[in-house]
């Protein structure tokens, strides 16, 4: 199973609306990196909307996605997050604190519009 | 009164998704809220990891708890694995051999209400109980 990748403009949005194991998360992580690539894109907004349970591998992947889109010139912000599964990773002990976050979609692209003029 | 339910074969990577969804499933039909379910789908995904990474193969089972007006979910994660080392390292947050954030077992007990964890070298027992919120 892949998680599918669109292009809007120069953004990629993607909505994970399967559930993760680990072999999809990592796959997931190389197609998006590989789509950056092919298309240059310089923003990436992953919704989690549909995300029911984040555990400690998948959160390890989402956070290691956000620094190796990072160094290939990219910003990623994660919308959409449950509360149970905020609460969850808190309780796990996971903070993510360097992952950027925004409620919905919307405020997503808004929070990459910021970042990307910041520059 | 005590009643096992079910048991998940932890084999293959897959096997962690298996077992999460039978425990969230298992956890929705004795009444926990969402974040409760969230919480048990979590953490039957850390000792499945565990199972998959250091024992290769073992199993998680389920037991529905009935101390009435309670109600609540005992999970058991059992593996024939090389055991644990050093119990009082692996309970600490941030320690893992294995490359990943640490999280796994302390993150697993405070996400349930009761933990308890043997390991020797015939392998490693963890159990976890949930109650639900009536």
């Amino acid at each position: 199973m892949r998680v599918p990748i669109l292009k809007l403009h120069n953004y990629l949005l993607v909505s994970i609306q399967i559930e993760l194991d680990d072999q999809t998360a990592m796959q997931f992580q190389e197609d998006l990196l590989s789509k950056i690539h092919e298309t240059g894109a310089t923003g990436v907004v992953i919704d989690l909307t549909s995300v029911e349970v984040v555990d400690s591998f998948i959160a390890k992947v989402f956070g290691d996605v956000v620094s190796m889109a990072d160094l290939m010139g990219a910003k990623v912000v994660f919308t959409g997050i449950q509360p149970a599964v905020s609460m969850t990773l808190i309780e796990l002990g996971i903070y993510l604190k360097e992952v950027p976050t925004a409620l919905d979609l919307e405020q997503g692209i808004i929070k990459l519009r910021q970042e990307l003029e910041e520059k | 009164m005590k009643e096992t339910v079910s048991s998940v074969v932890i084999k293959k990577e897959w096997d962690i998704v298996g077992a999460r969804q039978a425990g969230r499933q298992l956890s929705q039909e004795l009444g926990f809220g969402s974040v409760d379910q969230a919480r048990i789908a979590t953490a039957i995904s850390e000792l499945a990891r565990n199972i998959y990474l250091y024992a290769k193969e073992g199993e998680i089972s389920f037991e529905e708890l009935y101390d009435l007006p309670k109600v609540g979910l005992k999970i058991v994660a059992r593996d024939k694995g090389p055991g644990i080392n050093d119990l009082s390292a692996v309970m600490q947050d941030g320690y893992s051999t294995s490359g990943g954030l640490g999280a796994g077992l302390p993150g697993v007990k405070r996400l349930m209400d009761e933990f308890d964890l043997v390991s020797d070298e015939e392998g490693t027992k963890v159990t976890a109980i949930k109650w639900a919120r009536p």
